[in-house]
């Protein structure tokens, strides 16, 4: 990375924080319009019944949990990437570690939403909160899906502490340079930061304890997730592999994700000299292990189901690799495994439009592999004579759709208020000797380069 | 010890009227979905006939299978339910308490034998089957899992008669819809605790099996295999 000087970072990190160009603008409102169909698309499914979504005996779950799956899995981007990089020192890390935790909180968000937007009566959610009721019940405790509960919350709740933590100092900067209602909003955000050597210290622990703290929840997370399939007996849902399989399946989506958010970024924000080819050459080559191990994965989940030979299982199995659901399928291990393994593998291939394809396809990929584990094991469970087939509606599609416009409405909004690359930990780097670098930083400094 | 209520139904006997079907829709106010909705998987049928063929034609034979809701003892239905709307009665039924459904449908996907049904919509009957609603069982609203009950209402009527008259339910007294309405009596329902009554004695049969018994949910319905159609092989 070049020398810059502080205020060199300053200056072209919180550019993009001004006013919004007509570019931009343009772009929110295309999104903000998605989103606005997804939401009366899900008003006229509550007010005409489910049943306006494709879901059906016995396909029970479709689009939705899949999203939900999904959302959930990308969501491991960030915080559990940026928990796992800031302990073991990659001081690389720097720059890309809060785009990526944004995409976990708003990714969390969006995903958690679909509980809710699947349920049958969507105005009584809330009776899954365990809270001592009129009813006189609390939740099923034996249930996945509050497990599910708990795990999410817990998750949401670590990575926005994970994500606001290191905000604090940036929105102090910012606060110092503002005037009028943004210095009014941005002092609460800054939650009275002066850059104390003491708050210095108390942020460098707080940020290591949180980042312990998180991975042990973000594997939670996806493997709670996994349970709620593998708890069911369902042919090819009923297996130990899951877990590990899900948190696997949820990491490689993310990076893939956090790859192409880092893209947008370097070239709307023109972020070319702080998210640099070094950034997405590593991030490809995290990408490269995880798209092999998601390989290992589903050959390890494949051969033990067909060897086992189980009729029931055999009939989801063969439906999958030749049947009716195997073109999704074999497009499934193209773009997961087919197209990226190459790409990453090849270091003249592993530059940033290499890595930009490659993580596009995985994010495709995942999302398949995910409808492939719902919905053929569903609509062939057991007794043959209410095998099923599944389509989705315009409903369900309106809602995917508009989860995706959330998620970059939500992200453009982000990087509109907040400065997308964390200054201070830039700063940290370029100049440990300088007064606002934390003491801990600089130690973590000596070990590494 | 409470009652174990469970159903042998004899395939041999069978001949795949649907009769149960029926009278099942009318006794339990199963409302139609209409064609197509029906052709979309929306169709509720607490019982139904499943028809499976053997053999190539012209030498075909078809089998008929009646499947309702097998009440199981281990039900991977009820553990699975976020709210209790599934639960395990003390009379060993697999309790669906509409009023506490969000719709989660879980329950629906865990059961291995697909009798579980769900409320796409509000149910509608079409005149003048609107005039002819059980008043002793509860409609079901949009997003809410229903399914075989046994027919709780006319268990519960006849316990209550029964104590009422300050003695044990008969055995036989108890008639399910399905199997009252079977012309060939293939069905029978009764208490498994008791060793003397008929479900009991019939349920260990030679011929017995259950459907799906390999998962190991317990189910309490018991399965006659076709004698006629595998003579010699194990009776």
């Amino acid at each position: 990375m070049p020398a810059k000087t502080p205020e060199q970072i300053n200056e072209d990190l919180l550019r993009p924080l001004g006013g919004a160009s007509a570019r931009y603008l343009t772009a929110l409102a295309f999104f903000a319009g998605i989103v606005i169909a997804a939401f009366c698309a899900f008003g006229w499914q509550v007010y005409a019944g489910i049943g306006v979504a494709g879901i059906r005996r016995p396909v029970f779950w479709g689009f939705y949990i899949t999203n939900f799956v999904f959302w959930i899995g990308l969501s491991h981007a960030g915080t559990l990437i940026s928990a796992i990089l800031r302990l073991a020192n990659a001081t690389w890390r720097r720059p890309v570690t809060r785009c990526a935790e944004v995409i976990t909180v708003f990714a969390l968000s969006i995903g958690a939403t679909f509980p809710v937007i699947h349920l049958g009566k969507p105005w009584l959610a809330f009776w899954l909160f365990p809270y001592p009721s009129e009813r006189g019940l609390w939740p099923n405790i034996r249930s996945p899906l509050l497990w599910d509960f708990f795990a999410i919350n817990t998750y949401l709740l670590g990575s926005v502490t994970f994500l606001l933590l290191p905000m604090i100092p940036d929105m102090a900067l910012i606060r110092d340079r503002a005037t009028g209602l943004r210095k009014k909003i941005y002092s609460v955000a800054a939650l009275g930061w002066r850059g104390t050597p003491k708050q210095w210290h108390r942020l460098e622990s707080a940020m290591q304890i949180m980042a312990i703290a998180v991975i042990p929840v973000a594997v939670s997370v996806h493997s709670i997730v996994s349970w709620d399939f593998a708890m069911a007996p369902v042919p090819m849902w009923h297996s130990t592999i899951f877990a590990p399989y899900f948190v696997a399946g949820a990491i490689f989506s993310g990076i893939a994700a956090l790859i192409i958010a880092m893209a947008l970024l370097r070239k709307f924000l023109h972020l070319e000299e702080y998210l640099l080819r070094v950034h997405f050459e590593n991030l490809g080559k995290l990408l490269l292990v995880m798209s092999l191990l998601w390989f290992y994965f589903v050959f390890a989940e494949r051969l033990t189901a067909w060897y086992g030979n189980e009729p029931s299982e055999m009939t989801v199995f063969w439906v999958t690799q030749t049947g009716s659901y195997s073109p999704l399928f074999w497009l499934m291990v193209f773009c997961n495994f087919v197209v990226p393994f190459p790409i990453l593998a090849i270091k003249k291939l592993r530059t940033i439009t290499g890595t930009v394809i490659a993580s596009i396809g995985v994010v495709i990929g995942m999302w398949l592999e995910r409808f492939l584990i719902i919905v053929p094991s569903l609509s062939h469970k057991y007794l043959p004579y209410s095998w099923g087939t599944y389509r989705p509606t315009w409903v369900e599609l309106t809602i995917t759709a508009g989860t995706f416009a959330a998620m970059a409405m939500l992200y453009m909004l982000f990087a509109k208020t907040v400065p997308i690359i964390s200054i201070w930990e830039l700063k940290a780097k370029e100049h440990p000797t300088s007064d606002h670098a934390p003491a801990l930083a600089q130690t973590a400094e000596e070990g590494a380069d | 010890m409470a009652h174990q209520w469970g159903m042998v139904i004899d395939l041999d006997r069978c001949t795949g009227c649907e009769a149960c079907v029926v009278a099942c829709h009318a006794e339990n106010n199963i409302s139609t979905v209409g064609e197509d909705q029906a052709a979309r998987g929306r169709a509720k049928h607490w019982i139904r006939v499943e028809r499976y063929y053997e053999g190539e034609f012209p030498d075909v034979k078809t089998k008929f299978m009646p499947v309702l809701c097998q009440q199981c003892d281990a039900a991977p239905c009820e553990p699975v339910c976020p709210t209790f709307a599934s639960y395990h009665t003390i009379e060993g039924l697999n309790g669906q308490v509409y009023n506490r459904c969000i719709g989660t449908r879980y329950c629906a996907n865990a059961c291995p034998y697909n009798v579980r049904f769900f409320n796409f919509y509000n149910p509608v009957w079409d005149k003048p089957l609107n005039l002819q609603l059980n008043p002793d069982v509860s409609v079901r609203e949009v997003g809410v899992m229903e399914k075989c009950t046994f027919c709780v209402q006319r268990i519960k009527a006849s316990e209550i008669q029964a104590s009422s008259e300050k003695r044990d339910v008969k055995d036989g007294e108890i008639q399910p819809a399905c199997v009252q309405s079977c012309p060939t009596k293939a069905m029978v329902f009764g208490d498994l605790s008791d060793p003397q009554s008929e479900v009991s004695r019939l349920a260990r049969s030679n011929r017995a099996t259950k459907l799906l018994g390999e998962l190991g949910t317990l189910p309490k319905v018991t399965y006659l295999q076709r004698d006629s159609w595998h003579a010699g092989e194990d009776s």
